[in-house]
């Protein structure tokens, strides 16, 4: 597996961490369903997966990644949201 | 059919004609009490203790490949009873005593092999930690000895004790840990729940769960649907799909775990060692191979296989531990999906749905949780209370923060264990 980092290039898996399912953070401070849900509860596909990974030993952008969970194929990459180092 | 050593001898000498099959193959019915999703260890763990425990015998355990093709006969088959924490503490003791009664129990050669497991350490703090495990694990039941850089150089005179960045220390002893043979393990299991009359159903694959007013009534399966009163699901890594089949979302993510195995070789290791500082344990196979693994790969996947950085640096802290062990050639490597919790415990409960029952969240340590998990998934199964071994895990846990098993202490979030 190699990863696309838009500001690097194609790099080694080795340059990356993952950094888990890319989620909507709940806007509420306090303890809920809705947390409970950001923080455990996951959809787990066995397909299309859109997931944080961290640039970590290189520019260290984190970057929203969709992959094949069950090929391993990288579908796309981009800088996340507030993710550019 | 039973086996024993006249057995053996008579089918010797008569040309190993008398052999059967180890269990039925029948056509599903209509409807059962109790329909198991999954026939890997656990599943099939279940369905025999339902028959043997609780005299429950309309059961079925549906499986959608052949009996044993999933984690049961993928993993590096570590028995040990050495956790820390309430919770899991009792429950792989338990697990453990009923794997030191197994084979008489079914009748089987699961190869069940108490060589001892040893986890090294690096340093005096992880020396407290290890020290501190060992007294929780005795008052626990189980057996512990804290080694010291000598004793452990008694056992495992091959390892590297100065190298640099892990120096060794010492280790921490179970004598009552092992391996065993995993297929065999499953065709025991299996086996006896088909003696007592548990359908065992291969080539089929669930594809829906039936709910009618918040109580399950059956599944829909590739060969046709069949009525259950109650259904368990036990499905190892694909547990996150087959619950989304009632509508569930559930605290797991799938991630790959892979294991390695040399050509066989003479006998050079004698015990299982664990080194947890590299990511990195090790036993040899009863055929000789030298079977290792390490950490997860440690992003979601079903591809079950791996990538070559995992694979390197697995080979690399086998390196660093031991050296012999770069004369030895890799023949295989393979992975297998793993159902990974926030906080690596396991989970054994009803659900919100009526007659709906959940067995999942193993992570990385369910083979030695096979028997244990099935008599206590048949006790919630047969009464609805948990078995007392297996309180701890709650499904619930999650939500309300009560009675969370961290055993790492690395928090209790995916991608932390
Ligand atoms: C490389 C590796 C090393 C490991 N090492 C160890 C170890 O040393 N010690 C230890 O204790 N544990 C270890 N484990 C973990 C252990 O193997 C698992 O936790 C355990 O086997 C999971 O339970 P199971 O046996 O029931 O799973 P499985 O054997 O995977 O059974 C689940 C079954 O469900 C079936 N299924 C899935 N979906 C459906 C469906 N829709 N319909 C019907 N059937 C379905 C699957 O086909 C499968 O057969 C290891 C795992 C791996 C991969
Ligand atoms: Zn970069």
């Amino acid at each position: 597996m190699r990863l696309t980092c838009p500001l690097c290039g194609e790099r080694d898996l080795r340059e990356f961490t993952y950094r888990g399912a890319a989620l909507t953070r709940p806007e509420g401070e306090t303890w809920g369903d809705d947390w409970h849900d950001y923080i455990h509860l996951r959809d787990n596909p066995a397909g299309e997966n859109r997931e944080y990974w961290a640039h970590s030993t290189g520019c260290a952008a984190v970057l929203l990644v969709t992959r094949d969970t069950r090929t391993h194929e990288v579908l796309g990459s981009a800088l996340a949201k507030g993710g550019g180092a | 059919m039973r086996f024993s050593g006249l057995r053996v001898l008579k089918e010797g000498l008569t040309g190993n004609r008398g052999w059967g099959p180890h269990w039925r193959d029948p056509a599903p019915k209509p409807a059962y009490d109790i329909v198991i999703i999954g026939g890997g260890g656990h599943g099939l763990a279940t369905a025999f203790y339902l028959a043997k425990e609780h005299g429950l015998r309309n059961v079925a355990v549906l499986e959608k490949g052949y009996l044993g093709g999933g984690n049961v006969g993928r993993n590096t088959t570590i028995v040990r009873a050495n956790y820390f924490l309430p919770g899991n503490s009792e429950f792989y003791s338990h697990s453990l005593k009923l794997w030191e009664g197994l084979e008489q129990e079914l009748n089987y050669n699961v190869m069940h092999s108490q060589r001892g497991i040893i986890n090294l350490f690096h340093s005096d703090g992880q020396r407290d930690a290890a020290a501190r495990r060992g007294n929780a694990m005795i008052n626990q039941g189980d057996d512990a000895e804290l080694l010291d850089r000598d004793g452990v150089r008694r056992l495992l005179p091959y390892l590297d004790y100065d190298q640099g960045r892990f120096p060794i220390y010492g280790g921490l002893y179970h004598r009552r840990g092992g391996t065993a043979r995993h297929d065999a393990v499953a065709w025991g299991f299996a086996r006896g729940a088909s003696d007592r009359g548990v359908d065992l159903i291969q080539n089929c694959e669930v594809t829906g769960i039936d709910v009618e007013g918040g109580q399950v009534t059956g599944v829909q399966t590739s060969r046709g649907a069949i009525r259950a009163r109650k259904v368990a699901i036990v499905t190892a890594g694909r547990s996150g799909q087959v619950a989304a089949m009632a509508g569930m979302r559930l605290p797991i993510e799938s991630h790959i775990l892979q294991a390695f195995v040399t050509e066989g070789l003479k006998p050079v290791l004698d015990n299982v060692v664990t080194f947890g500082m590299g990511h990195f344990y090790i036993s040899q196979s009863d055929k000789g191979g030298l079977v290792f693994g390490g950490d997860l790969d440690m992003y979601p996947s079903y591809a079950q296989r791996g990538n070559l950085p995992t694979a390197e640096h697995v080979m690399e802290a086998g390196m660093a531990l031991m050296p012999m062990i770069g004369k030895a050639r890799v023949l295989r490597s393979w992975g297998g999906i793993m159902d990974m919790t926030p906080d690596g415990s396991p989970i054994i409960d009803r659900t919100d749905i009526g007659g709906l029952y959940l067995d999942c969240g193993w992570c990385y340590g369910g083979f030695k949780a096979v028997p244990g998990s099935g008599y206590a998934l048949a006790h919630l199964l047969a009464t609805d209370r948990p078995h007392d071994s297996a309180t701890g895990f709650r499904l619930d846990r999650f939500r309300d923060g009560v009675g969370l098993m961290d055993e790492e202490g690395t928090g209790a979030q995916h991608n932390t264990h």
